[in-house]
């Protein structure tokens, strides 16, 4: 039996690698069952970190997963003819195996931090200011786009009017369709008005959670035009499933013609109503 | 020590006086009867666990559809189908009934009060009143949260994270006004249970051990207890506080955890002010080491079984030890690593980063002593065994898979995915429960004197780690294409919808799961009644609980053990026999007779 139960845990570490390797080649009842597509120009970042991530804790897992049926298959006490090895341990070996994950580990999180700034830190410019270096008081920040505002269980978005700010009274409003323009850096400024929500763009590689209060920034770029999703993903109720929304990716052109119509079926209601 | 008394409750059990009965069965003060006591509350509040899940399961392979059999019987109203809000209740309870009444208490509440006693020697807990009290201040958190399936509405929905303002503010959930309150009131409870197993488990761990038993000779499923119980000692007066902040922002219109200007459901919300945010850093303060609560004994049973069975000393007994305290001490600094995209300063997202891939550190330093315990023995594939070492092959997963959620950047995408499910799953049903699992069966013989059926636990076995598997590996891969938890339906979004038959499968093997749990608990049954007696030392261990009678009377040992060496002696070159337990005497020094009674088997 020993050498069964041995087998049974090798195949932990050979489904295990083929189910990533099949997800990863999209083959098979894998196929498409991998990252979504990519249409942020800086959320490739967030793939290839993952991607190598899972190279290297592929690697434990391998080696590890092996060494447990090695082991196992190897020591069984029915085939097993050697006296037990009585140790207590070994000195050096857990030097040796605390110094190397540590060092791995303190590496990894390092290497995650520029990623991480990007993402959450450093809004983007529109240019660095009279100084001409970033990262200084007079740097011009790229001014939000849109808002969008959570409530259960839909998102309200609001364009900036004629005037180019949010908050006045010729803004746009719409709910649940996003609509942006391609190839450019898009600052959108997210909050709730109720409970927590969560902006949540799996194209994008963007996800923030919305909290009642909190005004926050997220920023990224399509690349791609197209529709994407956009999923509520912090549970908000009941209804929580059905706060589906759409981002739509245009161009230039096809943004603004949007955004007239809707301003002018906007205006079109409001002299009606009155 | 107590002679007298040994036997004395099992044998006179049929001539008991009904006063009589209650104290020894009911109200016992006895650790091992409130360990059983436990034992057997928790395994029943697993079957609901395991339901409630087939619930979530049935809904996410074939949402909206006729439940078959027992749809018709639960949502008469709704033809059968599960309602949004009902899948909102099943996994806030699932998680709840899991974590709060499943494995919490019955690796603290059970293994903790049925082992310590024993394995130090001792002939009880320090506080056996107070032991009593921790039971039975479990029930009613159980009325609490048991009720609340029963209030009008919906039960708790706002998750086991309960977050504000969903959870605080009653128009945000019409359906689980009470409920929500009674399930606050319910976790409270439970705190106040734990708070008193863990001052308990404390002082008889430092104060009662036998002559000989110091601090390094402990078995490590002491150590994880030992642990566990100054983590719980910390970390619970937070969530009770911020428990009792929640009760007051619901009921009494304070408002903590609520920020200015609020509308819900299109009420102005009067209270303000707060910040939901801190119901988070107060919640994970608690909850995050309260995951480390929920392995550090499981870690701890599995180091002594696969010692047992390896007939191998624990490989870097020391290390092993500084790293249940190394990830206790880092666990109270990583719990904003569930907090990365909430809204949290990003600046200190990144030293959480840090601290939490420091903890992964100890994790794999056990990982590695584990495999250096197997290396050289001689296993014998027993089924405690089984599950033992396949705690470490599923624990393996889940610590790797905590890394992707550490980097921040990584987690971004994967946070609140399924990804996040498949983790924790690991980590408590393929780490925790295996080895619980592994628990019941090593140490039932001591329990109730009986073994457990043999092959029909490697049956068990064998199933329960397939389906484990088969349910819980893919969940990586819905979760890599982004697949969020907690939706009833997502497959209305174009990037889900493809995902349906890999639910499915999901699904079936979860149908498997729970389905072959009923092995276990026939096994179970049957074996109390029926198993094969055994003797004081069925498996040829070690530790001084093999040294008691099976089952311990009253009193525990009918001998002064008096301890000799640490716990993981095998195939010392001291003695012949492929054991050497604590108790028994140097061969220069002979013994004070009680010592090794029907035991230690020959080497062969
Ligand atoms: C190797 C060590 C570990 C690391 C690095 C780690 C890391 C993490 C991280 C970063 C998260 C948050 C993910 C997110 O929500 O985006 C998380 C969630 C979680 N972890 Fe771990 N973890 C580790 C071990 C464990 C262990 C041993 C347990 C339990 C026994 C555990 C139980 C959980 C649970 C229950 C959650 C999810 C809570 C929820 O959101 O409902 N983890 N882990
Ligand atoms: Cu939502
Ligand atoms: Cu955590």
């Amino acid at each position: 039996m020993g050498r069964l139960w041995s087998l049974l845990f090798l195949l932990v570490p050979v489904l295990g690698t083929l189910v990533f390797v099949l997800a990863m080649a999209d083959i098979g009842p894998l196929y498409k069952h991998w990252l979504p597509l990519n249409a942020n120009s800086h959320g490739g970042i967030i793939d290839s970190l993952f991607l190598f991530i899972l190279g290297l804790t592929g690697v434990i897992f391998v080696g590890t997963g092996v060494a447990l049926f090695w082991f196992m298959w190897k020591y069984d006490e029915q085939r097993n003819r050697e006296p037990v090895k009585f140790s207590h341990g070994s000195h050096t070996l857990e030097v040796v195996w605390s110094i190397l994950p540590a060092a791995t580990l303190v590496f990894i999180a390092i290497f995650q931090m520029d990623a991480w700034a990007n993402a959450k830190m450093k809004r983007p410019l529109v240019s660095p200011g009279a100084d001409g270096v970033e990262g200084t008081l007079d740097d011009i920040f790229q001014p939000p786009l849109v808002e969008v505002v959570g409530r259960q269980f839909e998102w309200r978005i609001r364009y900036a009017g004629k005037d180019g700010v949010i908050g006045t009274e010729d803004d746009v409003h719409t709910v649940n369709t996003l609509f942006l323009p391609v190839n450019e850096e898009i600052v959108i400024e997210v909050t709730s008005m109720d409970v927590l929500h969560s902006f949540f763009l799996p194209n994008m590689r963007v996800k923030q959670d919305l909290v009642p209060g909190m005004k926050q920034l997220v920023w990224f770029k399509p690349v791609k035009t197209g529709v994407f999703d956009l999923v509520c993903a912090e549970l908000c109720g009941w209804g929580h499933y059905k706060m589906r929304g759409r981002m739509i990716v245009g161009t230039r052109a096809e943004f603004d013609e949007w955004l007239e119509d809707l301003r002018q079926q906007q205006n079109q209601t409001i002299l009606t109503s009155r | 020590m107590s002679t007298t008394t040994v036997g004395s409750h099992g044998a006179a059990g049929a001539q008991m006086s009904v006063s009589q009965f209650i104290d020894t069965y009911v109200f016992s003060r006895d650790h091992k009867i409130i360990g059983l006591q436990f034992l057997f509350s928790t395994l029943l509040w697993f079957l609901v666990g395991g339901l409630l899940a087939l619930g979530i399961r049935w809904q996410l392979a074939w949402p909206w559809s006729d439940m078959p059999v027992i749809g018709r019987m639960l949502f008469h109203t709704e033809g059968g189908q599960i309602a949004p809000e009902f899948y909102t209740m099943l996994f806030t309870m699932h998680a709840t009934v899991m974590i709060f009444f499943v494995i919490i208490p019955i690796l603290a509440g059970a293994f903790g009060n049925y082992l310590i006693p024993l394995m130090i020697g001792a002939d009880d807990m320090a506080f056996p009143t107070l032991n009593m009290l921790s039971y039975w201040f479990m029930w009613p958190a159980f009325i609490c949260i048991g009720s609340s399936f029963f209030l009008p509405g919906n039960g708790a929905a706002s998750g086991w994270t309960s977050y504000p303002p969903l959870s605080a503010v009653w128009e945000a959930a019409p359906g689980s006004g009470m409920a929500q309150t009674m399930w606050l009131l319910g976790i409270t409870f439970v705190g106040v249970s734990s708070m008193m197993g863990s001052v308990n488990y404390m002082t008889t761990i430092i104060q009662m051990r036998a002559p000989g038993m110091t601090m390094f000779r402990l078995p490590l499923t002491i150590w994880g207890m030992f642990i566990t119980a100054v983590l719980q000692a910390f970390a619970l007066p937070v969530l009770t506080a911020a428990g009792f902040m929640q009760l007051t922002d619901r009921v009494l219109g304070t408002g903590f955890f609520l920020p200015e200007g609020l509308i819900v459901n299109n009420n102005d919300m009067a209270s303000g002010g707060g910040q939901p945010l801190l119901w988070q850093h107060l919640f994970w303060f608690y909850s995050h080491p309260a995951v480390y609560i929920m392995i550090l004994p499981a870690m701890g049973m599995v180091s002594d079984i696969i010692s047992c069975f390896a007939r191998k000393p624990v490989f870097g007994y020391k290390p092993m030890v500084y790293s249940i305290s190394g990830i206790a001490g880092l666990g109270f600094i990583v719990w904003g690593h569930h907090m990365f995209v909430s809204g949290m300063n990003p600046m200190l997202g990144m030293t959480f980063m840090v601290s939490t891939m420091m903890i992964a550190l100890p994790s794999a330093v056990k990982v590695f002593n584990w495999l250096g315990t197997i290396w050289g023995g001689k296993i014998s594939f027993t089924t405690p065994m089984l599950f033992a070492l396949s705690f470490v092959s599923m624990f393996i997963i889940g610590g790797l898979s905590g890394i992707f959620m550490a980097a921040t950047p990584v987690d971004i995408f994967i946070h609140d995915t399924y990804f996040i499910v498949a983790h924790f799953h690991y980590v408590l049903f393929g780490g925790t429960a295996m080895a619980v699992f592994g628990a019941i069966y090593f140490w039932f013989p001591k329990m109730f004197g009986r073994m457990m059926n043999e092959p029909w636990g490697q049956v068990h076995f064998f199933l329960t780690f397939v389906f484990l598997n088969g349910t819980f590996y893919l969940m990586h891969i819905l979760g890599a294409v982004g697949f969020p938890r907690r939706l009833a339906d997502p497959y209305d979004y174009q990037t889900f919808a493809h995902l349906q038959p890999m639910n499915q499968f999901i699904t079936i093997c979860a149908i498997g799961m729970v389905a072959s749990q009923f092995i276990f608990a026939v096994n179970f049954i049957y074996s109390m009644f029926y198993g094969t007696p055994c003797g004081r030392n069925p498996w040829g261990a070690n530790s001084l609980e093999w040294a008691a009678p099976s089952p311990p009377g009253h009193g525990n040992f009918d001998f002064q053990p008096i301890v000799y060496r640490g716990p993981y002696e095998y195939g010392s070159p001291e003695v012949e026999t492929e054991n050497y337990p604590q108790w028994q005497p140097p061969p220069d020094k002979p013994g004070d007779g009680g010592a090794g009674q029907d035991n230690p088997e020959k080497k062969a």
